[in-house]
């Protein structure tokens, strides 16, 4: 009787998480354009996904973008904490204390700061896209440094000056030596990083150029108008979106086994 | 040697540059202008304006009763499903977690379309509901976020505790409310503050239900649109401090456990 009310309670949060989602993966293929309503397979929405320039533009867009901000964070992150990691106490201490002020803080108070320190300090044009890459990297640099710091505190940190012992300069210590130990924590950090940018729509909407668009602003735009092939078109995309991200988390879970032998 | 120590110390630079600028001065640059009227004058007008308007306050009551609701709920839902997986008999329940928090790596506003699909062919039309239907998009949106801290801190819960208890004779319910559940105040406070704050900001998820009524964030929203930079930094200041005091609360519940195991 336990078990049957555990794995009821288990199925019924399973139940809660996944059926939109799965419900919009099955009418993602008919010719639908409401959910409820019955009609015939169609791949018409993978077809508008595909071929319609301002989606393709809007998803081109959004992986470039999370692409060079988890690029740039995962180098200021990673060679951030290195720093920090062998500062003196007071710089350390600033570090970290800063570096947890966007890690608390609310995605919107990010953005509208952010945004208006570009527009009225510094009078950069959102044009640009100097304002949304800053914004989105001061959200996800943060990240990168809390993931690769645990990595430097396990280290051995003897194999660092066992390496400068037997002639390495100090850069090539930190290359050969440190950063093979702490890639684990720059990767995951790096994978953080993309999918905060992926999931961000404060810092984008506050900060995105007027004719730039995120996977999130977009669908924000979108649902508040009416156009019914983009709204079936999107949910095209996210079933291909909940693919890609089944797939990952499966690749990831596979991993540490393959370590463990 | 000393040589090697600054070496790496320096490293530390572009990354105190970085921020500085854009994490330090945004927020100088957000007390500035909630501290100063439009003629660059210091004036607390803009904090006795919000502290004044039924209105402002209207909007702070409405968005700690959607984040108390929605973090009651997510816990209610959340923690027996941490429980389960951290304390039954599942050979592998890390990979079991990953059904519960995969959803939030997909993209929250097509998720909460998702949703939004769903309750509309529920419910008829959005309208009639829109307090109910923001806190199931609430949920449905940050239950993940819940679900992962309680799993963490029930797997590091020490199995001997409860045994220990058992046999010193205490029943079932006392186990759970004597030992399980106050040894996992640090995970409910994690997960409360990865629930709560968010709630009180995401206006996009009342936007994408009709739900007309502000919260906090959404007075940030619509000051930015105005290009009403002093009030909409009063609304920043009173979130920080509301963060502020939210994450001291929650270092005052973790630091005691860091503390148990430095001393192990």
């Amino acid at each position: 009787m336990k078990k049957f009310i555990q794995y009821a309670w288990l199925w019924m949060v399973v139940i809660f998480l996944y059926a939109p989602i799965m419900i919009l993966v099955v009418y993602s293929f008919t010719d639908s354009t409401m959910i409820g309503s019955i009609r015939n397979f169609s791949l018409q929405n993978y077809v508008t996904l595909f071929t319609t320039p301002e989606l393709l533009a809007m998803i081109g867009g959004t992986i470039s973008l999370a692409l060079g901000v988890a690029v740039l964070s995962t180098l200021l992150g990673t060679v951030g904490a290195v720093g920090a990691f062998y500062s003196k106490k007071a710089g350390k201490t600033f570090i970290e204390l800063s570096n947890q002020i966007p890690v608390v803080n609310a995605d919107v108070v990010t953005g509208f700061s952010v945004c208006i320190l570009m527009i009225a300090i510094f009078k950069i044009d959102k044009e640009t896209f100097i304002p949304l890459v800053v914004g989105q990297t001061a959200l996800c640099a943060p990240f990168v440094y809390l993931s690769v710091l645990p990595r430097l505190k396990q280290m051995d940190q003897q194999l660092y000056e066992a390496a400068l012992d037997l002639g390495c300069t100090p850069a090539q210590a930190l290359r050969k030596v440190v950063l093979p130990q702490i890639l684990p924590g720059i990767l995951s950090g790096f994978m953080t990083a993309i999918t905060l940018s992926l999931d961000d729509y404060f810092i984008s909407t506050y900060t995105k150029p007027a004719t730039f668009d995120t996977i999130s602003t977009y669908v924000v735009n979108a649902t508040r108008g009416s156009q019914t092939e983009i709204k079936t078109a999107l949910w095209a995309l996210s079933t291909v979106i909940f693919v890609i991200v089944v797939i990952a988390v499966l690749i990831m879970n596979k991993m540490p086994q393959k370590e463990e032998k | 040697m000393k040589k090697s120590e600054s070496f790496r110390g320096l490293l530390a630079i572009p990354y105190a540059i970085f921020l500085v600028l854009f994490v330090i001065l945004p927020l100088v640059v957000v007390i500035y202008y909630a501290f100063t009227n439009g003629d660059g004058q210091v004036s607390f007008a803009n904090f006795i304006h919000f502290w004044q308007s039924t209105k402002t306050i209207g909007t702070l009551l409405y968005s700690v009763a959607i984040a108390v609701l929605t973090t009651i709920v997510c816990l209610i839902l959340g923690y027996p499903v941490a429980y389960v997986l951290a304390k039954g008999s599942f050979t592998n329940s890390q990979a079991l977690l990953m059904i519960f928090v995969l959803p939030m790596w997909i993209n929250f506003t097509l998720r909460i379309t998702a949703m939004k699909e769903i309750l509309t062919v529920l419910e008829g039309n959005l309208a009639y509901h829109p307090f109910m239907n923001t806190i199931i998009c609430m949920v449905y949106d940050f239950l993940p976020f819940m679900i992962m801290p309680l799993y963490n801190a029930l797997t590091k819960l020490d199995d001997s505790m409860i045994e220990a208890a058992q046999d010193l004779g205490a029943t079932r319910t006392q186990v759970f409310y004597k030992v399980i559940i106050p040894l996992s105040v640090p995970g409910i406070i994690s997960g409360i503050t990865m629930v709560f704050l968010p709630s009180m900001t995401n206006y996009v998820v009342l936007d994408m239900v009709y739900n007309s009524t502000y919260i906090m964030g959404s007075l940030i929203g619509s000051y930015f649109s105005s290009y009403d930079w002093h009030n909409g930094s009063v609304i920043s200041i009173i979130l920080l401090v509301m963060i502020l005091v939210v994450t001291l609360i929650s270092n005052r519940f973790t630091a005691p456990e860091e503390q148990r195991k430095a001393r192990v």
